[in-house]
């Protein structure tokens, strides 16, 4: 321990610790903006900053170590003006439209201005040109005039997902965030998995928003407008309304979809149930006629696109399995159309998700199963597709409309999920956590290749927040090896393993957010490691206490493959339930190179 | 003692130096070896290699009482010191030779005029410190500087100068030439290891040191070319005789660069103690067309803003930082009594505005809005508020930059409204007419 004065009083504190941690645990808060804890500490703000006795300048709190000895003041004139100096001149340059920009009550950079007691701004405007949005991407806009060069995006880009989609270019006055080439997120190697938005201290990174388009489709007395709405969005839309993590708002939730307008409130964990026999089916198969192993999950949109870019060689590791996102898109447009005895056309899906990248990933192109069940039938021209889902909220999209619409969230009364398509099991409820998918799918495995119902339905081995968790389960004599990996940085390890050809694994689960889809880019501003935690136990406590826990004893996915895909991995599943990756490369030549050896192949064939 | 008139030699350099570092430069053909070794070169390498240890070799330079020349004035033994007592598989020397401070070459005389003495001072770091592999990262825009050291490099190399097993002692020690690529911050030590690890040129956080942790994250030396110029002759002479040159704090001999509004301007060399207005009298001829001296610029753009008053300040560590002053790189910038101290302020800040890294706010913004501000004056819209404003930013950039090109950057501002008040009050607005020294 280390004995330091904090305004003039002793304490004592680890070694290793900040002035930062240090003051916090003497209980006085150090205002900070670019530091984020477990994200990033760099000091570039210069808002932090403490007096220390002995030092020729002010300190940096966050990255300054305490020392034996050492008088810190907190509260000093001159520790005042320089935290409002050095925000004055950030603001300087900042777009003051507060009141309509999208991170309002979220801005970390309009709560310290009012923390520091910033009355007028004294440094004058001095960038001649509005800097243009980037609305390249489909999941995220950037807005580089809101952002204060923090560098906190370029950090989790860079260390928690080992992407680097972006990065500094310029220096001094014309220093800016941008991707390679200027060419914008849509024309990166970004997963789009919007980690970078939920670490902006302001509103310069945001989802693409698409909540215009669902109230022009729910307006629009033609279009049956079906919401599906994702496992992890019940357990954080709450935080949206100020309430606390840890409980799931599931019938809240189908209440105020209910009152926006949607025809028809379905769940998304209906198609993880169904997700979990396509894909259940595939590992056995792949296990039993010697098919690439390990088999890694295809739930979670960002990780694909990473894995295109980053792992185009390791493609046929990726389950074909679409998204249970994209499951429900082309069950609803054929089956249950069907069953409506509508025009697929006249039904909108609008999926609820806690991620930016569905958005990405319902505009896929190759995402129009439903088109292409219909087109024969129908006589549809090429020109005619349609998309299976047509758009996606984020959770905090879905809190928006809801507030929109002046519906007080936390008094709503609990309601049901519409049927046929909400009907779920708890094995689908638990996608939303990292391990969820895997334990989902071990649930459903170990009863159809042994036949014998499992003693305790709980994988706790794979339950938790460690980066990589593996595990060995006893199939008839078979040793199952998973893993699990949530984050993109530790989803790369394990990807190199594969492509070095040391993997030891069969079946590996991959989530591109940090706590899987729980702690999601688009979720509530909330989202840190704390709630993700709390979002997590929620999630296992909904499982908990469900009647059914087990993704085929999900009695509407029996009728779905009775009444209409007649078996997994069938004839129907392939066409509507199963999808192929594109080899995108991260350097413009990677894509050509690829491209001639894919030719090359196929020649030789 | 020449006069001003004829202040120099038949070679047109002034008389009068004591030149340790320049000694060759000028008097042999800088690309031949040959001529190095017999001007005594490699001697001090051979003496080291054959009959001393590396503990010795930093107990000379310890004796010495050497300090940095790249302009922050650290005692370069104990930065040996502190690399040869870091355990590691591997270490590195660095010459820092990033010459990028305005009004500054002396680093490019001596590297075009006597590399193999670089590269031997390297050397001869490179056993102290224990480090085998050494980088000079120069310039880019000294061309002529990177490719005679190139020269050097591969004639040293072919003579075992360099290489494996340096003549027979066992010791390996080689180097590569690296070339900048035009950034002011790269000069910062943490920002050039950066660089050379094929980054960003930004500065890292300190602690950790580059002697505890630098290129690839380990330890490594940083030293200014005119540092390790120094090291051969001390190793050769002794540490005892290099510190009866110059004065108490200061030793040994110091290069300077003469700029500006001089009659002769160009690099000497002279030990430290010498008063400003002595060297720019001796060495520089004096002030051209006879005009009075107005001020001078010490240490480049970083450094400060002397007085013609002040100039009777010896140049060494200890006195100047009495006057928040230091000898910096060693630029003597003469600023006739014709110039406008806030057009060379102007001038300054626009070079800041330019080379801030972009890393932290007080710099990347605070530049910009000096910037900002004193055009705003120099058009005559200016208030006293401004000129207050003005300070505000200059004492939160020093109190709150990250590194020291943020610190440092107001440096001349600062003096300026301090000594040279009234110039700036004359171009505020309403005293547009009052002010006939600059362009407003």
């Amino acid at each position: 321990m280390f004995h330091v004065k904090i305004n003039n009083k002793s304490h004592e504190v680890p070694k290793g610790t900040t002035i930062l941690h240090a003051c916090k645990h003497a209980g006085i808060k150090i205002p900070t903006l670019c530091y984020l804890e477990g994200v990033h500490a760099e000091g570039s703000c210069g808002v932090c900053v403490v007096e220390v006795k002995g030092s020729r300048t002010l300190q940096r709190s966050c990255i300054t170590a305490v020392t034996e000895g050492m008088e810190i003041q907190t509260n000093t004139e001159a520790v005042r003006k320089a935290r409002k100096i050095n925000t004055e001149l950030l603001l300087a340059n900042h777009p003051t439209d507060c009141l309509v920009c999208d991170k309002n009550e979220y801005c970390t950079l309009r709560q310290l201005s009012s923390d520091l007691g910033i009355k007028n701004v004294s440094f004058e405007h001095t960038h001649a040109e509005r800097a243009a949005k980037d609305e390249t991407s489909p999941s995220l806009v950037r807005d580089p005039e809101k952002c204060i060069l923090c560098r906190r995006c370029i950090a989790v880009c860079a260390e928690k997902q080992s992407v680097s989609a972006i990065g500094m270019t310029g220096r001094g006055a014309a220093s800016a965030v941008s991707t390679f080439g200027d060419m914008g997120l849509g024309n990166a190697e970004c997963a789009n998995c919007g980690q970078c938005i939920l670490v902006c201290p302001t509103g310069a990174l945001m989802e693409k928003s698409e909540i215009d388009g669902v109230w022009k489709a729910i307006n629009d007395p033609k279009k049956t407008v079906v919401v599906q709405t994702a496992p992890a969005v019940r357990v954080a839309i709450g935080e949206d309304f100020g309430l606390e993590p840890g409980t799931a708002w599931t019938g809240k939730m189908v209440a105020s979809l209910r009152r926006l307008g949607f025809d028809k409130i379905f769940d998304t964990d209906f198609t993880a149930d169904l997700t979990i026999m396509e894909e259940g089916t595939e590992l056995i198969t792949r296990l039993k006629t010697g098919g690439t192993l390990p088999m890694i999950t295809s739930c979670s949109p960002g990780w694909i696109k990473f894995a295109e870019h980053f792992f185009p060689g390791v493609l046929a590791h990726l389950s074909t399995c679409k998204s249970p996102q994209q499951m429900f898109g082309a069950v609803a447009k054929t089956y249950y159309a069907e069953k409506l005895g509508i025009d697929p056309r006249d039904m909108v899906v609008v999926s609820i998700m806690p991620c930016v990248a569905k958005k990405f990933e319902a505009r896929r192109p190759e995402m129009n199963g439903a088109f292409h069940y219909w087109q024969k039938k129908m006589g549809l021209k090429d020109s005619e597709s349609f998309q299976d889902v047509d758009f996606v909220l984020s959770t905090r999209e879905a809190a928006k409309m809801i507030k929109e619409a002046g519906l007080d969230f936390p008094a709503l009364p609990d309601e049901e999920f519409d049927q046929p398509l909400g009907m779920s099991t708890g094995a689908a409820v638990i996608f939303g956590a990292t391990g969820g998918v895997m334990e989902a799918a071990l649930r459903t495995a170990y009863e159809v290749v042994t036949g014998k119902a499992l003693a305790s339905l709980d994988f706790k081995a794979v339950r938790g927040m460690e980066g990589i968790k593996t595990a060995e389960v006893d199939l008839a004599g078979t040793k199952l090896k998973v893993a699990v990996a949530h984050t993109l940085s530790n989803a790369r390890k394990l990807l190199e393993e594969i492509r070095d050809g040391k993997s030891p694994y069969h079946f590996i689960e991959v989530m591109t957010c940090e706590g899987g889809c729980i702690g999601g880019g688009g979720q509530p501003f909330t989202t840190n490691l704390e709630t993700r935690k709390k979002r997590a136990s929620a999630i296992y406590k909904e499982d908990a206490g469900l009647p059914l826990r087990k993704s085929h004893d999900n009695p509407v996915v029996q009728t779905l493959y009775k009444e209409f895909l007649e078996k997994p991995l069938g004839e129907k599943s392939h066409h509507l339930l199963h999808t192929h990756y594109t080899k995108r490369g991260v350097h413009p030549g990677d894509v050509a190179h690829e491209k001639k050896e894919h030719k090359a192949h196929a020649h030789t064939h | 003692m020449p006069t001003s008139k004829s202040h120099t030699d038949k070679k047109n350099i002034p008389c009068g130096q004591n030149r340790l570092v320049l000694g060759n430069v000028g008097v042999i053909n800088p690309e031949s070896i040959d001529e190095y070794i017999a001007a005594k070169g490699y001697d001090a390498l051979k003496k080291a290699l054959s009959a001393m240890k590396p503990a010795q070799v930093i107990a000379e330079v310890k004796t010495s009482e050497l300090r940095g020349r790249g302009g922050a004035g650290f005692p370069t033994a104990i930065k040996w010191a502190g690399a040869a007592n870091e355990k590691s598989d591997v270490k590195y020397v660095i010459c820092n030779a990033d010459e990028g401070e305005p009004g500054t070459f002396k680093d490019r005389a001596i590297m075009e005029g006597d590399p193999h003495k670089l590269i031997e001072g390297m050397a001869l770091a490179g056993y102290a410190t224990g480090a085998s592999k050494g980088y000079i990262y120069v310039r880019g825009e000294y061309t002529l500087s990177i490719a005679r050291l190139a020269k050097a490099a591969a004639d040293a190399r072919a003579k075992g100068f360099l290489g494996e097993n340096i003549q027979g002692s066992g010791f390996n020690f080689d180097l590569e030439v690296l070339r900048g690529a035009g950034a002011y911050i790269c000069g910062e030590e943490s920002a050039l290891i950066e660089s050379i690890e094929g980054k960003r040129g930004e500065p890292r956080l300190k602690p950790p040191y580059p002697v505890q942790k630098g290129l690839w994250q380990k330890p490594t030396v940083v030293n200014n070319v005119e540092t390790l110029a120094n090291i051969p002759a001390i190793v050769l002479n002794g540490g005892e005789w290099y510190r009866a040159i110059g004065v108490e704090g200061s030793r040994g001999t110091k290069v300077f660069c003469l700029m500006g509004d001089l009659n002769w301007k160009g690099v000497v060399e002279i030990p430290f103690g010498a008063p400003l207005s002595k060297i720019i009298k001796e060495m520089g001829g004096g002030v051209k067309k006879d005009r009075k001296l107005k001020g001078v610029i010490l240490g480049g753009v970083s450094g400060s803003l002397l007085t013609a008053r002040e100039l009777d300040t010896p140049v060494d560590f200890k006195s100047l930082a009495l006057i928040e002053s230091g000898p910096g790189s060693g630029a003597i910038i003469a600023l006739d009594e014709t110039r406008s101290i806030v057009d060379v302020v102007d001038n300054i800040a626009h070079f800041f505005m330019h080379e801030s890294c972009g890393r932290c706010t007080p710099c990347r913004a605070g530049n910009e809005q000096i910037v900002h501000l004193i055009g705003k004056i120099r058009k005559g819209d200016g208030s006293h508020a401004d000129l207050k404003k003005l300070e505000e930013l200059g004492w939160n950039m020093y109190q709150t930059s990250f590194c020291p090109l943020g610190q440092t950057a107001p440096n001349i501002l600062l003096q300026s409204l301090k000594k040279y008040r009234g110039e700036w009050e004359a171009c505020l607005a309403g005293k547009k007419e009052k002010c006939a020294c600059c362009a407003c």
